[in-house]
């Protein structure tokens, strides 16, 4: 990495660089207008990405009459009235909802998934990648095919509008991707060192501390953090099987917009206050945002 | 992969001979492998059971309820309904419809997805001044809530008065650009875009970590030998990225293929956007028809297997590769 890197594109590193590798010289032009040209169009593909949820951030601060401005301004008066609107329209419990069903969700998927991640790496059942395909192609069930017997289910056993109900359905709908994760990085633990502690008397506790958790812990973190994610989004469920009392953050997105008249400051300001914690739960774990889409294949 | 291998065994192979667990003699370490076995597999069951009885089971029902004449407005008529179900799906045109917007949106937004994600994971794989700045916004689409991400094209970019690509062309273009109706005059491509917005990120943040796999060493070899950029790039990222590339695709397309908030939240699965996902929520939450929503259901779990077969085969040779 190290050679390549001064080479490429670093504007204040000189153009050319000379190195002698097994008695030949070899010297590699590069035209530092090439690397400027690549860090710019770096930024800009960027910022194209980025200036929807910035667009978003700046309308929401909007009165309603300055948001629906044609040709845009960048920058108008600040404004309070689109939040303002929003929480006036009541959406705490929905969005204690959310919070209830994904963080409880996602601990009931780490528990389960752990110690069946466990079986399938480090003492592994016979036939575990059979076990592991099976946990993956319930993923490809959609979920949609599955909707209406949960339905009718929940209707004959007054589970409807429940939040357990949703939980329940959550952890199932995330368990394989955190089987697949953890199953991943336990396979790393080394086996030798598990015996070796062992050996030296150490119990189970002690062993899981100082042998299993530094290597898994990375792996919970991440399956955690993309099971919380997609719990947070999930909209279809939550629209078909709760009404008042369970309607989570999404749901009360969908009801929000059905007003006439300006509301682009609102809009753009419950959009942004819904994906507020998936904002700040994937920047702060970037890395571990990674790990946990690639389902433990990148580390 | 190694953990494969039985760990009993290991330990009787071991210098130590009080570590092995397993026995010496033959006859009770095979009743102890016996047990041993269960013991192995009681950490699996409590996930396996949960998820088989909370998948299956329900897929169960969909399949009983789709050979049912069933619809809750008229519950006095509920019996056996043979393929009828079928029959009607098969030759509904708007379920067809549905058939062929699935694939429509799901391999366009996939493919186009992966080419912009791979192109800028490349511009990203290298040193720049912001270069952490620039990953940062580019995560940024995933983060937003598919149905906020969703409101915030169909109100905030594509409305036709006040929407900012409109906005922008007022702008670039002074007071009489034209200002089309975006989802209106081209919902299909409307909704692509949107998703792909959203699905860029993710493409680019698997192959972005494919790419800084990459063995460097081999690659600044080639280059000291003559090898071209694009020879490189053709010859030894792409073959090495190809297992990511894969993985993505794969990935990708179990999410998009699902997609329901992006129809629902744009189009309401007007002028002919609905696909499966959307059409067998009307069919079944708003016309009430469960047996025809079953038998679409049905439908979309044969053609999604088939696919899955292939995908499974592509998965598994990937992880085989990556568990070692």
């Amino acid at each position: 990495m190290s050679t390549t890197a001064s080479t490429r594109g670093d504007r204040t590193t000189p153009a050319t660089t000379t190195q002698t590798v097994g008695g030949r010289t070899f010297v590699q032009t590069k035209p530092p207008r090439r690397g400027m040209l690549l860090t710019t169009l770096a930024w800009v593909v960027g910022v194209l990405f980025f200036f929807p949820v910035l667009w978003m951030v700046l309308v929401s601060f909007r009165a309603e009459t300055d948001a629906a401005s044609n040709p845009p301004v960048l920058f108008a008066p600040v404004s309070l009235e689109g939040y303002r609107t929003f929480f006036a329209a009541g959406p705490w419990p929905p969005l204690l909802n959310s919070m209830t069903a994904s963080v409880v969700s996602t601990i009931l998927v780490i528990l389960l998934a752990f110690p069946a991640a466990y079986a399938l790496s480090i003492r592994p059942v016979k036939k575990w990648t059979d076990v592991l395909f099976f946990f993956l192609s319930t993923k490809m069930l959609p979920i949609v095919a599955g909707i209406l017997p949960i339905y009718l289910f929940a209707q004959a056993t007054n589970l409807l509008d429940n939040i357990w109900l949703l939980i329940i359905l959550y952890t199932s709908m995330n368990m394989p991707i955190a089987v697949w994760m953890l199953q991943s990085f336990l396979s790393e633990v080394p086996v030798e060192m598990l015996e070796a502690a062992q050996v030296d008397g150490a119990g189970l506790l002690t062993t899981l501390r100082q042998v299993v958790a530094p290597v898994v812990m990375p792996g919970i973190a991440s399956a955690a953090l993309i099971c919380f994610i997609f719990s947070w989004n999930e909209l279809l469920l939550a629209r078909v099987l709760t009404s008042t009392v369970a309607s989570t953050a999404p749901v009360f997105l969908t009801g929000f917009v059905t007003s006439q008249g300006l509301f682009l400051a609102k809009v753009c300001a419950a959009s942004f206050v819904v994906s507020l914690p998936v904002l700040a739960a994937g920047f702060a774990a970037q890395d571990k945002l990674v790990q946990g889409l690639s389902m433990g294949a990148v580390k | 992969m190694s953990s494969s291998t039985d760990t009993s065994e290991r330990g009787t192979a071991g210098p130590n001979p009080e570590q092995g667990r397993a026995g010496a003699t033959p006859p009770p370490r095979r009743r102890q492998t016996r047990s041993d076995s269960w013991q192995r597999r009681i950490p699996l069951l409590p996930a396996l059971i949960f998820v088989i009885v909370m998948t299956q089971l329900p897929f169960l029902g969909t399949i009983i309820i789709s050979f049912m004449n069933w619809n809750a407005y008229y519950p006095d008529e509920r019996g056996f309904a043979g393929f009828s179900n079928f029959a009607r799906v098969f030759t509904d045109v708007n379920a067809r419809s549905a058939v062929v917007v699935t694939i429509l949106i799901t391999v366009s937004t996939v493919l186009i997805s992966l080419v912009l994600g791979l192109a800028i994971a490349l511009l990203l794989d290298r040193k720049f001044r912001g270069q952490g700045i620039v990953r940062t916004m580019m995560i940024a689409p995933f983060l937003v809530v598919p149905v906020a991400a969703a409101l915030l094209w169909k109100h905030a970019l594509y409305n036709p008065e006040y929407g900012l690509f409109n906005g922008l062309l007022t702008l670039v273009l002074g007071e009489d650009a034209p200002q089309p109706d975006w989802v209106g005059s081209m919902p299909l491509p409307a909704l692509v875009a949107a998703l792909v917005w959203q699905w860029t990120p993710f493409m680019m943040l698997i192959l972005l970590a494919g790419l800084q796999s990459r063995p460097l060493d081999v690659v600044e070899a080639a280059r000291i030998d003559g090898a071209s950029e694009f020879r490189i790039f053709t010859s030894m990222t792409l073959p090495h990225l190809r297992q990511y590339i894969e993985l993505s695709t794969l990935l990708g397309t179990i999410y998009v293929v699902q997609n329901f908030d992006h129809v629902f939240t744009i189009t309401a699965g007007a002028t002919g956007t609905a696909n499966l996902p959307y059409f067998i929520y009307q069919t079944f939450y708003t016309a009430q028809d469960y047996g025809r929503a079953s038998a679409a259901g049905v439908v979309t779990v044969v053609g999604t297997l088939v696919v899955a077969m292939f995908a499974l085969r592509t998965a598994f040779a990937i992880f085989k590769e990556e568990g070692r």
